[in-house]
């Protein structure tokens, strides 16, 4: 140890450190339980998470676009939630996912700042000076919002999209340009709106205007978890995950 | 071997891997597609949008930076006064914050419901969600580089250029126009280019602060960030060019600031 100056020694010191560090604070334990879901299912998850016994679950929550994009470049997760049937079915389809299942509903809904809302129905959406943020075209949240608009007069559609200032990569970044009062009206699920503790307002849409909003979640092929990450799918459709997502808003899957 | 031989390819081993780690991701974006489909993704308009947005805003942001940056530079070069250390961190300040934090400060205090954005509102100027909120937030992340570039450069003028000017009767306002700033030139402008390379490549701060609109406040990193789940080609397309762009800047302060280089080049 002679050769190795003080300096060097207290370098090393700090490179093992840093590793031991970075090591323990690691998302992906060998043990855990990797869970990519929705940003929507937010609240939700990480409430069934703390309590899951089978394994201990590390979540992860991004737009659904984004994590599937992950697990197309590599990325090997143990359970994929996401917040349509689309992505998990597509991945299914390409072998990189189990076959998917159906596991929760959620509902479109119009969300407005509880205290001094500028917006009281769609109608008003299209009116001069309105700023609305919805979902990028390439997340869940933007194609259903989509499909919402679709359904609507082109001459309405037109003067909403005219007021659109962001499209946002997930719900969350939805909900904070409406808490902020950045915009006075957002596209988001009813969860999303309950899990700002009252400080967002849901309008809900005509029946005729919303459509069906099926979350899938699926079990990543090569799972290194493969028995936790199934208890943790079966939990999500009966059991503990089940009575979290019903707390948290989400409806049992269409039938 | 030799001790001293041994060292010596330690050294050259971690200098490889260094060199390795960090250049394999820059190689990756332009291997893992042609150049022709690389080029052909470029014809998406969003991704045009997002290039000329991100000439206009940076551009902008450069120009606030430089009228307002160069004075507050010189005056931090040349005097002393009490509390400067102070006054010098809180201007470095952004060169360390997370991109993050930049956004939910500048939310906070500029937003909507910030603590000046209500006033700011009120007189009818909207930052949040807009092109300006583009620039604002551009301005606070790169302001600090060129500031930092621009100080050093101020203080390493020969002080006795400065006092024989002022002596033959020029202002101290002449002084700085025609001795000063000329004589910093080069670092300023070395400053100005890691300022330009910072705001180019601004992402966090951008979204959380001015959002996500084509052609509004879509940069070309957020629009990177957009195609990554639905066209990986366009996102590469948009990363390589950026990567050639960054290259030149760098290329380009590195020069400037190393004054030899330039003089030795004419």
């Amino acid at each position: 140890m002679g050769s190795i100056g003080r300096g060097a020694r207290s370098v090393l010191v700090a490179l093992v450190v840093a590793l031991a560090v970075v090591g323990c604070g690691s998302s992906s334990g060998d043990g855990d339980l990797l869970v990519s879901a929705a940003t929507s299912l937010k609240s939700a998850f990480t409430n069934y998470g703390e309590g899951y016994d089978g394994a201990n679950a590390q979540l992860s929550f991004a737009g659904s676009d984004e994590l599937a994009a992950q697990i197309r470049a590599g990325a090997k997760p143990d359970v994929f939630a996401a917040a349509n049937t689309k992505l998990p079915d597509e991945l299914f389809k390409d072998g990189l996912v189990e076959r998917p299942r159906v596991f929760a509903a959620n509902r479109l809904v119009l969300a407005v700042p509880a205290k001094g809302a500028k917006v009281s129905s769609i109608d008003d959406l299209t009116g001069s000076g309105v700023a609305l943020a919805i979902g990028s075209t390439s997340v869940p949240i933007g194609s259903y919002t989509r499909k919402v608009l679709a359904r609507l007069d082109a001459s309405t559609r037109r003067g909403i999209l005219a007021n659109v200032r962001s499209n946002e990569p997930d719900v969350g970044g939805i909900s904070a340009k409406l808490t902020q009062g950045a915009v006075d009206a957002g596209f988001l699920y009813i969860t999303d709106v309950k899990a700002t503790n009252g400080r967002l307002r849901a309008i809900e849409l005509p029946a005729k205007l919303r459509p069906e909003v099926a979350y899938g979640v699926a079990i990543v092929k090569g799972a290194k978890h493969r028995d936790g990450a199934q208890g943790f799918v079966d939990g999500l459709l009966d059991g503990d995950g089940a009575d979290a997502l019903e707390a948290a808003g989400f409806e049992p899957p269409p039938t | 071997m030799s001790r001293g031989r041994g060292f010596a390819a330690l050294l050259f081993l971690a200098l490889a891997l260094v060199l390795a780690f960090l250049t394999l991701p820059i190689v990756a974006i332009f291997v893992r597609t042609s150049p022709g489909e690389l080029l052909s993704a470029l014809d998406d308009p969003g991704v045009v949008d997002a290039l000329w947005l991100s000439l206009r805003t940076t551009l902008t942001a450069l120009a606030i930076i430089v009228v307002v940056g160069t004075p507050a530079a010189y005056l931090l070069a040349t005097r002393t006064f009490r509390g400067k250390a102070v006054v010098t961190t809180l201007v470095e300040l952004p060169l360390v914050l997370p991109p993050a934090v930049a956004g939910v400060g500048l939310l906070a205090a500029l937003g909507p419901a910030g603590i000046v954005g209500g006033p700011i509102e009120d007189a009818g100027i909207r930052l949040a969600l807009e092109t300006a909120g583009v620039v604002v937030a551009l301005t606070f992340v790169a302001a600090p580089f060129f500031i930092r570039g621009a100080q050093v450069a101020f203080a390493s003028v020969d002080r006795t250029w400065l006092e024989a000017s002022r002596t033959l009767g020029a202002s101290e306002a002449r002084t700085f126009l025609r001795v000063a700033i000329p004589a910093a030139a080069p670092g300023m402008l070395a400053g100005l280019a890691l300022a330009w390379g910072r705001a180019v490549g601004e992402f966090g701060a951008t979204l959380i602060f001015a959002g996500s609109f084509r052609g509004r406040t879509q940069t070309a990193p957020l629009a990177i960030y957009e195609r990554l789940g639905t066209d990986f080609t366009a996102a590469l397309a948009l990363a390589a060019v950026l990567v050639v762009f960054s290259a030149a800047l760098l290329l380009t302060a590195k020069l400037l600031g190393n004054r030899e280089v330039v003089d030795a080049a004419r």
